[in-house]
C-alpha cells in the first residue's frame, strides 16, 4: 500500500511537470488599433500565470507566454472577452463589446486607423 | 499506513469535488483508439458557441464549464481532430469521443521582436530622430544633425575652428551623455570634437531624452542623453555613395558598401571623406572663416544574426585621421618657427572598436541578455599659436545586460554591470598631466506599467571610482496619462563626472587669457569631481485639427550643480577654473507645436526660455553666451509622389534672443563688446528633388539673411598680444552660403 501511494503520488507530480512552465502559445483575437492592443494586452497579462502578451495589429495575432501549470489558453480568451474583444471559439457578450471605446468597433470595420485618434 | 490511506483518499475527494457542483457541463473528452482504448485528451477547446465562456479539458481529458440558459451549442475542438458541436439546455454530463480529422491543422509559431516603443507610453521624454528627418539639412556630420531638432541647440564653439557645439537644457555637451549605440562616445578627449568624426549618412536615427536618462549607460548623464543607432550592414542599401560641396570650398564624399554573406553573416564598409583647401575670409579680420581641413574615416561592422538561436551579434571597427590648419590667412606650417603669422594646427588620429553580443530566450521573448565592449584610442597633437595641446585618450568600457520580468511583463527589471577604464595623458605647454580613472559598477533597474494610465522606472546604481569613491545613483521616471492622447511625465535623479576641463575647454589655447587652476585638492588634477541632481516634468498633447494629426508639448527642467567646475571668462586677461563655491542652477521650458497644417505641409515652432545661473569670482551671473530667449520655426513640404518622384521643401528659422557677455571691460575701448550681443534670426532652407527611389539631388542655402558677427576675434590685429581672443563668439562667422549634393543608392 506504502508504495502505491509512493507510486501515485510520483505519478501526480510527473504530470504537473508535463505542463510546461513557460509555454508559448499564439492564436487571433479580433481587434483594429493601438488601443485595441493595450486593451487586449492589459486583459491577458490580467490572467494569473500569463507572463508575456503582445497583439500584433497587422496580424491580428496574439502571441502569449504562459505559465501552465497556473492557467490556459481558454481563460485567457475568457479574460479577453470579458473586456471585449473576440476569439475564434469565444464571443465577447453585445454589453461588453458595447463598453469597448468607439474608435475600436472592430466588428463594423477592422481597419487600423490608430493614427487618426 | 492508515495515514497515506486517508491521504490518498482527501487527494482523490479535492480531485471529484471540482466535478459535483451544480450548474454545470462536465465530462470527459476522448480518443477512441484502433485496440480500443478510452485516450483522454488533454488540452481539448471547450466553449459555448457565440459565447465569452470556455475552458480546457485537463490531462485526463476531463473538464467542467459552466451553465448558461442563453447558450445551448457547446463546441468540443481539438488540433487534429474534427470539431464537434453539442447541443445542451441543461446541466448535465457528457462523454465524448472526437474523430480524427483527416488533415491537420498546422500551428507555425514564428517568432517576433518586439516593435519600437512609442514615445507616447515610455516613462522617459524620448524624441526619435529618423532618418527622414536627418535629410532635412543635408550637412554633413552629427554636430549638424540637430538643427532642425528644438530640443537641442547647435551653437558656435569659436571664431576660428569652424566647429559648432550643442546645448541641451542650457548646459553644453560635457552634460550630455553621447552614446553610439549605447557605448559612450563623445567623452573626454573627443568632447570638443568629436560630434564632427560621425558622419550624417552614417546614422540612422538619433534618441534624445531630455533629463536624466537610464542608470543604464553610467553615472555621467545630467541633462539629457543622445544615442545614436548607425546603419546596419543588413539593412542598409547594398550600396550608397553621397556627394556634397558648398561655396565655401568643403567637399564631402560618402559611401556605403553592404554585402549578406550567408543567411547569418553580413558587413559593411563605410567611407568617408570630406576637404576643404580653400583659403576663406570673408570679414577681412585676416584670419580665415573656416579651417582648411581634411578628414579621412573608415568603418567595417559586422552583423551576425541567428533567429533561430536568439543570438545576435556586432563587431565594429573605426579608423579616423582628421586635420585642421586654422589662424591668420598665408600661415604655413612648414614655416612656423619663422613666421610672425598667428597659426594653428588641429591633427586627431583615433580608432574605436567594439563588439556586442545579444542572446533573446527563444522561447522567452522577454528575456535576454547583452554584452557589449569597447576599446578606442584618440591621439590629438595640436598647437594654438604659441599654446601647445597634446591629449592622448584610450578607453575602455564593457557592459554586461540582463532583461527579465518579475511574474509577467508589467514588471520588468534590467540589471548588469558596467567597467571603464579611462586613461589620459595631456600635455598643456610644458606641463605633462596624466591619470587613468577606472570604474566598477552594477545596476538595477525597475520598470512597471499598468498597461494604459501609468508607467514607471526606477533604477539605482552602485559604483566605485577610483577618484569620485563609491557611490549610488537613483533615477526615477514616471509617465501619467491623465486624460485622452496626453502624457504627463515626470523625471529626477543624479549624476557625476570627472570633468576634462582643457580637453572641454580648449578654445582657450587660442587666445592670450592666462589660464588659472584653482583647485581645492581633489583627485582629478586637484579638482572635485562635478555632481549635479536633475528634475523635469514634461506634458505632451495630441490633437487633430483639419482631420489632421498635431501635438503640443511643455516642459521644463531644472539642474541643480552641487559641485561644478566653474569655467570663468569674466575677466579678459584670464580663464579661470575653480570648484563651484555657492549657487549653479539651469532652468530651462520648452514650448512646442507641431502640426500639418495643410496636406503634405507641417509646421513646427518652439519656444524656448533658460535662465541660467553660475556663481563666478565676480558673484552669481547669467551663463555667457547663452540666449535667454530662442524661437524656432521648422517648415516641410513634400508634393505628392508622382512616376517615383516628388520634391521636397525645408525651411529652418531661429531667432536666437540677447545673449550676455564675457566682461571685456579691461580690454582698450576698441576691443570691448559691451554687456549684451543683439539678437538675430537665422535662416536655412534645402529643395530636395527625388527623381527615383534611387537618386536624388539637393540644393540648399545656410545663413540666408547672411547675418555675421561683428569682430568675432578680438585683437585679431595683433594675436600674439596681450587682447587677442577667438572664444567669445555669439553668432555665425560665415555669411551665406549655398551647398548642393546628390544621393545614389541601389536598392
Amino acid at each position: 500500500m506504502k508504495k502505491i501511494v509512493l507510486i501515485i503520488s510520483f505519478l501526480m507530480a510527473l504530470s504537473v511537470n508535463a505542463q510546461e512552465k513557460n509555454k508559448k502559445l499564439t492564436f487571433d483575437v479580433d481587434g483594429k488599433c493601438e488601443m485595441c492592443k493595450m486593451r487586449i494586452e492589459k486583459a491577458a497579462l490580467g490572467v494569473d500565470g500569463v507572463k508575456y502578451a503582445s497583439w500584433a495589429i497587422p496580424t491580428h495575432e496574439l502571441s502569449l507566454v504562459i505559465d501552465e501549470r497556473k492557467t490556459n489558453s481558454m481563460q485567457v480568451k475568457m479574460a479577453i472577452a470579458a473586456v471585449g474583444h473576440d476569439s475564434k471559439e469565444l464571443k465577447a457578450t453585445q454589453e461588453a463589446y458595447d463598453n469597448v471605446h468607439a474608435c475600436c468597433k472592430y466588428r463594423e470595420d477592422d481597419t487600423d486607423d490608430s493614427k487618426k485618434h | 499506513m492508515k495515514k497515506h490511506f486517508w491521504l490518498l483518499a482527501s487527494l482523490i475527494v479535492i480531485k471529484l469535488s471540482a466535478y459535483a457542483q451544480e450548474d454545470k457541463v462536465e465530462g470527459q473528452i476522448f480518443e477512441a483508439t484502433a485496440a480500443g482504448e478510452e485516450l483522454g485528451l488533454s488540452g481539448a477547446n471547450i466553449y459555448w458557441l457565440n459565447s465569452p465562456i470556455g475552458t480546457i479539458t485537463d490531462e485526463d481529458g476531463y473538464f467542467s464549464i459552466s451553465f448558461s440558459n442563453e447558450y445551448n451549442k457547446l463546441v468540443v475542438s481539438y488540433i487534429g481532430f474534427q470539431t464537434d458541436t453539442l447541443f445542451i439546455d441543461k446541466p448535465t454530463k457528457i462523454k465524448l469521443a472526437l474523430k480524427p480529422a483527416n488533415q491537420l491543422d498546422e500551428v507555425v509559431v514564428q517568432d517576433k521582436r518586439e516593435s519600437l516603443e512609442k514615445s507616447y507610453f515610455s516613462a522617459q521624454n524620448v524624441v526619435t530622430v529618423g532618418s527622414e528627418e536627418l535629410l532635412k539639412a543635408a550637412c554633413c556630420n552629427l554636430s549638424e544633425s540637430f538643427e532642425t531638432n528644438p530640443s537641442i541647440d547647435v551653437n558656435f564653439n569659436d571664431a576660428i575652428t569652424g566647429t559648432k557645439q550643442i546645448e541641451m537644457l542650457g548646459l553644453t555637451s560635457p552634460y550630455i551623455l553621447i552614446t553610439q549605440e549605447n557605448i559612450p562616445m563623445v567623452r573626454g578627449a573627443s568632447q570638443t570634437f568629436g560630434l564632427t568624426f560621425t558622419p550624417g549618412t552614417w546614422v540612422e536615427s538619433i534618441q534624445i531624452t531630455k533629463g536624466m536618462g537610464s542608470v543604464i549607460n553610467g553615472y555621467e548623464s545630467i541633462s539629457g542623453q543622445i544615442n545614436t543607432e548607425l546603419v546596419k550592414p543588413l539593412t542598409d542599401v547594398p550600396l550608397f555613395v553621397n556627394l556634397y560641396g558648398n561655396r565655401n570650398g568643403r567637399l564631402e564624399l560618402n559611401t556605403h558598401y553592404n554585402t549578406k554573406l550567408s543567411k547569418k553573416w553580413s558587413t559593411g564598409l563605410y567611407l568617408h571623406t570630406n576637404r576643404r583647401d580653400i583659403e576663406v575670409d570673408n570679414n577681412g579680420d585676416g584670419f580665415l572663416d573656416a579651417p582648411l581641413a581634411n578628414q579621412v574615416n573608415v568603418m567595417n561592422r559586422w552583423q551576425y544574426q541567428n533567429p533561430e538561436t536568439g543570438w545576435v551579434s556586432f563587431l565594429n571597427l573605426r579608423y579616423l585621421t582628421d586635420s585642421k590648419q586654422l589662424g591668420q590667412e598665408g600661415f604655413e606650417p612648414e614655416n612656423r618657427a619663422n613666421s610672425n603669422l598667428w597659426g594653428s594646427e588641429i591633427d586627431t588620429k583615433r580608432f574605436d572598436s567594439s563588439v556586442k553580443l545579444g542572446y533573446v530566450f527563444p522561447n522567452l521573448p522577454f528575456q535576454s541578455f547583452g554584452f557589449q565592449a569597447s576599446y578606442s584610442i584618440h591621439d590629438q597633437e595640436s598647437y594654438y599659436g604659441l599654446n601647445q595641446y597634446n591629449i592622448e585618450h584610450q578607453s575602455v568600457y564593457s557592459n554586461l545586460l540582463f532583461n527579465s520580468i518579475i511574474g509577467n511583463t508589467q514588471h520588468k527589471f534590467k540589471t548588469g554591470l558596467t567597467l571603464a577604464i579611462d586613461d589620459y595623458n595631456e600635455l598643456v605647454n610644458n606641463v605633462r598631466y596624466t591619470r587613468t580613472d577606472g570604474s566598477f559598477g552594477a545596476f538595477f533597474e525597475y520598470a512597471y506599467t499598468n498597461l494604459e494610465k501609468l508607467s514607471l522606472t526606477a533604477g539605482l546604481r552602485f559604483d566605485s571610482h577610483n577618484r569620485l569613491g563609491e557611490f549610488f545613483t537613483p533615477r526615477l521616471h514616471i509617465r501619467y496619462t491623465p486624460w485622452e492622447r496626453a502624457s504627463l511625465r515626470g523625471s529626477f535623479g543624479m549624476g557625476r563626472r570627472a570633468a576634462n576641463f582643457f580637453a572641454e575647454n580648449q578654445r582657450m589655447f587660442a587666445s592670450s587669457r592666462r589660464i588659472e587652476l584653482l583647485g581645492n585638492g581633489g583627485s582629478i588634477y586637484g579638482f572635485e569631481p562635478e555632481k549635479a541632481t536633475n528634475f523635469g516634468l514634461s506634458l505632451l498633447q495630441g490633437f487633430t485639427l483639419f482631420n489632421r494629426q498635431g501635438d503640443f508639448s511643455v516642459d521644463f527642467y531644472r539642474t541643480n550643480f552641487e559641485n561644478q567646475i566653474v569655467v570663468d571668462w569674466e575677466n579678459a586677461e584670464e580663464v579661470v577654473f575653480s570648484n563651484l563655491e555657492g549657487e549653479s542652477y539651469a532652468n530651462s521650458l520648452q514650448i512646442e507645436l507641431s502640426h500639418e497644417l495643410l496636406e503634405r505641409f507641417k509646421v513646427r515652432t518652439a519656444y524656448k526660455f533658460y535662465d541660467v545661473k553660475t556663481t563666478y569670482q565676480t558673484g552669481l551671473l547669467q551663463k555667457p553666451l547663452l540666449a535667454k530667449n530662442r524661437f524656432f520655426t521648422n517648415l516641410e513640404y513634400q508634393t505628392k509622389i508622382k512616376n517615383n518622384s516628388r520634391w521636397k521643401f525645408d525651411y529652418t528659422m531661429h531667432a536666437v534672443g540677447q545673449q550676455r557677455l564675457p566682461n571685456t571691460e579691461a580690454n582698450p575701448a576698441a576691443t570691448q563688446l559691451g554687456e549684451f550681443a543683439d539678437a538675430y534670426v537665422l535662416m536655412n532652407s534645402q529643395v530636395t528633388r527625388e527623381f527615383s527611389p534611387k537618386f536624388e539631388m539637393y540644393v540648399g542655402g545656410e545663413n540666408l539673411t547672411g547675418f555675421t558677427q561683428n569682430m568675432p576675434i578680438i585683437g585679431a590685429n595683433n594675436p600674439f598680444g596681450t587682447n587677442f581672443d577667438t572664444t567669445i563668439v555669439y553668432g555665425p562667422i560665415m555669411g551665406r552660403m549655398v551647398y548642393a549634393g546628390l544621393r545614389y543608392k541601389i536598392l
